[in-house]
């Protein structure tokens, strides 16, 4: 097995458990860390392709990991903005009485 | 230009505007009507009389004419004229229509009195004597046309004045609609007249359509029947005189008139609408003798005169033989009225204007007096009109009976001292030198001993041997129901009329004998003041041998008349009402025939009613299935487009449109699922479909 198959399968479990969480979750916040372990995946891969890839001297996927935990810790704000108003406005943070996207 | 030239049309105005006071006045106001329909009158025959006055003394120097024109109406690029005309002949016109009206208006205060529609029958004899007026002065044939129609109308309204009797209301419709057909004739002569000259005044500064450049304008052209446009247009014009003045065969309206109150009669009969129609034929007169042959006494002879001349001729010989046998006193009259205007006619055809108008004046003022003495007589026997019914009337209206017997000798043509002696042996006369044929001059002295017969057979009925009403009254009690509060307070006898009656009968009488003298052989003043020609006072006139001859024999044959009824009806006089008549008893045929007026009146029955009343019948058939046929099948198509429309919104746009809706709305509500509002069932979905399209991408690839 080499090193990149190694990575690729530790990313795939990782985005899998976050993708659960982020779907089976109740609580908000909880949904909320399981996206962030999917993007964190998504980072591992970049990483992985860029190390082991065809030029590992041009620091391309280290550009874009960069990137996107940038990304992440604005998103992961605005998330939590949002989950902080949701809770005011309902007085819950249980998603599944937050329905009133329903069409 | 004269004043009275500008201002003619005052003449007309006045009556008309008084006709408008009394129809706007919601008040029964009985002496102001008649005050304003006398006024009127008067005041018109002043001005008419200032008209006279400047037509006078022209003598020698061609007739005097006056027009006055301004442009009315415009159509087209043309401009219709309207305007009037001062000429003897609307002058002479003008002074008779208005004074006779004026006489006949002030009669009407007595005879109408007892009326309750007074101020309507002043209304309307004032909008008639308007329409005459306005007939006369007319110097433009539309002017004449729309006057024409107003007397029309008017007619139509006098004669139907007691329109709750139904024998008025038919006879008033008989007259509209018999005149009706000689209008038609004058309209289309009158439209071919414009057609061809392009101008309907009568005189125009030598542009009118009596003037010498249209009439030579009209005679070259020629129509069918070779006969000359001019002649065309004329005999058309004369239908709508024959219709007006009721010659044969449209004199059928002119007896039947009679239903109306005796003072339309008079007026009728005798002063204005009668007249109009041989003032109309004066009028165009230019147009009717147009290219004329003169004949060896001057006189002119074309197609239409001899056509106008032989009506007259046929209408003179014929009313008054149907006058013999009547027993109405007005009907008597009225066919008498028919008779004269055939005379008229003749006079117009053989002798030219002066003839004929000059027997339309006299013959204007003594049937006038005829009709006001009748009326008297028929106001003081109660409104009883049947002769047989009257006599001795002499004894108990002596005034009327002097008026009467002046009126009917000289409507007989009592020699020397009376008009109409003069003015008919004048129409004889030119008849005997008429260059055509003797036969009208032949028929003008039978007509002539026939009027003396049935004035002397009148008189003698009326006015002598013994009062036969009390008779009937006796039989069926009280009589003249609709005068009872009048006839109670006198007896059953006759009596005689109130002054404001008797004066206009006494003025009129006057008349009768004197204005035979402006016309007589030795003094023709009436025919030189009509052409403007010199005359002189020549006696030896009379005694010329043709002249003279004439003259006798025409007295001859009214003293035969005049003998000959008081043979039979005056010497011995019937004894009651209901005697058979002398001549009925000789002749019971002939009397039967004349009675019943040679069943003219059945003879339209048989033919032109009936085919009128097949053609309306015929209309109403075609109305209904013909033309009703099409229209309800217009409509059923329609009806069935609509319900084909109806079937096709409801069944395939409703429905094609609410299938859609309702499939819209379910696959909305089914999508509606979806969106549970749970965003973690979205994120299922998502990833789902993630792990299935990327198992398709890997399967694909491998594939």
């Amino acid at each position: 097995m080499t090193p990149l198959q190694g990575c690729l399968l530790v990313s795939a479990l990782l985005f899998a458990i976050g993708f659960a969480g982020a779907v089976t979750r109740r609580h908000a916040i909880l949904a909320l860390v399981g996206i962030e372990l999917m993007l964190n995946a998504a980072n591992l891969n970049f990483i992985a392709f860029w190390r082991y890839g065809a030029h590992p001297e041009a620091l391309t996927g280290v550009m874009f990991v960069i990137f996107s935990i940038a990304i992440a810790a604005a998103e992961a704000a605005v998330g939590l903005a949002l989950i902080i108003a949701i809770y005011r406005h309902y007085k819950t943070s249980n998603l599944d009485e937050v329905k009133d996207l329903k069409g | 230009m004269i004043w009275i030239v500008k201002n003619l049309w005052l003449i007309p105005v006045l009556p008309l505007l008084a006709a408008g006071i009394i129809a706007v006045n919601k008040q029964p106001a009985r002496k102001l009507a008649a005050a304003l329909a006398i006024g009127a009158m008067a005041i018109g025959f002043l001005l008419s009389l200032c008209a006279f006055s400047a037509t006078l003394g022209h003598h020698g120097e061609g007739s005097f004419r006056e027009v006055f024109s301004f442009p009315w109406i415009q159509f087209g690029g043309q401009w219709m004229d309207i305007g009037w005309v001062l000429d003897p002949l609307t002058a002479i016109m003008l002074v008779m229509v208005t004074f006779v009206g004026m006489l006949i208006f002030i009669f009407s205060v007595g005879y109408m009195a007892h009326d309750q529609n007074f101020m309507r029958f002043f209304c309307f004899l004032a909008l008639f004597a308007s329409g005459m007026l306005g007939v006369v002065i007319a110097n433009n044939l539309f002017l004449f046309f729309v006057s024409w129609e107003i007397v029309g109308l008017t007619s139509y309204l006098l004669i139907g004045f007691w329109y709750h009797k139904p024998s008025a209301a038919a006879a008033a419709k008989k007259a509209f609609i018999t005149t009706r057909i000689g209008d038609l004739g004058l309209l289309l002569g009158m439209v071919w007249l414009y057609a061809q000259t392009g101008t309907l005044n009568f005189y125009d500064n030598g542009k009118g359509c009596l003037e010498a450049t249209a009439l030579s304008q009209m005679l070259t052209h020629v129509t069918i029947g070779g006969l000359g446009v001019s002649t065309a247009i004329g005999l058309l014009i004369f239908l709508g005189a024959v219709g007006k003045s009721g010659q044969v065969p449209l004199h059928v309206w002119l007896p039947d008139a009679m239903e109306g109150p005796t003072p339309v009669s008079a007026l009728i009969h005798a002063a204005t609408m009668v007249a109009a129609g041989v003032f109309l034929v004066a009028r165009v007169y230019p147009l009717m003798s147009a290219g004329a042959i003169i004949g060896e006494h001057g006189v002119p002879v074309t197609t239409a005169l001899t056509v106008v001349t032989w009506i007259g001729a046929i209408t003179a010989i014929f009313a008054a033989t149907i006058a013999v046998a009547q027993n109405d006193i007005k009907r008597i009259l009225a066919y008498s009225t028919v008779s004269q205007l055939g005379y008229m006619m003749m006079g117009l055809g053989v002798g030219g204007v002066a003839v004929g108008m000059f027997h339309l004046i006299t013959h204007a003022f003594f049937k006038a007096l005829l009709f006001l003495g009748s009326g008297s007589v028929i106001h003081g026997c109660h409104e009883e009109q049947d002769v047989r019914k009257m006599g001795g009337l002499k004894k108990y209206m002596p005034i009327t009976f002097m008026v009467y017997a002046i009126g009917m000798l000289a409507l007989a043509g009592f020699p020397l001292f009376f008009s109409g002696f003069w003015s008919k042996d004048e129409i004889l006369h030119s008849a005997h030198n008429w260059p055509v044929s003797h036969i009208p001059f032949l028929l003008g002295c039978t007509g002539a001993l026939f009027t003396a017969f049935y004035m002397t057979r009148q008189v003698a009925l009326v006015f002598f041997g013994s009062y036969r009403g009390h008779e009937e009254e006796s039989a069926h009690g009280h009589s003249a129901p609709s005068h009872s509060h009048s006839s109670e307070s006198h007896s059953h006898d006759p009596h005689e009329s109130p002054a404001v009656m008797t004066v206009p009968l006494m003025i009129l009488a006057g008349f009768a004998i004197l204005l035979g003298l402006i016309g007589t052989p030795a003094w023709p003043w009436f025919d030189g003041y009509l052409t403007g020609e010199e005359f002189k006072f020549d006696f030896s006139k009379l005694t010329e041998p043709g002249t003279l001859g004439l003259m006798l024999a025409s007295a001859a044959i009214v003293f035969t008349g005049l003998g000959l009824g008081w043979f039979l009806y005056g010497k011995r006089q019937r004894k009651t009402a209901d005697e058979k008549d002398v001549l009925e008893v000789a002749q019971p045929f002939v009397f039967k025939v004349l009675q019943n007026k040679y069943y003219v009146d059945e003879f339209y029955e048989m033919t032109v009613i009936r085919f009128n009343a097949f053609a309306a019948w015929f209309c109403d058939f075609a109305d209904k299935w013909i033309f009703g046929g099409a229209v309800l099948l217009v409509s059923y198509v329609t009806l069935g487009l609509a319900w084909l429309y109806k079937f096709m919104d409801e069944y395939l746009v409703n429905l094609g449109f609410d299938t859609g809706c309702e499939s819209l709305r379910q696959s909305g509500g089914g999508l509606s699922k979806l969106h549970a509002g749970r965003v973690q069932t979205y994120l299922r979905i998502l990833g789902v479909a993630l792990v299935v399209l990327i198992l398709f991408l890997i399967w694909g690839r491998k594939a």
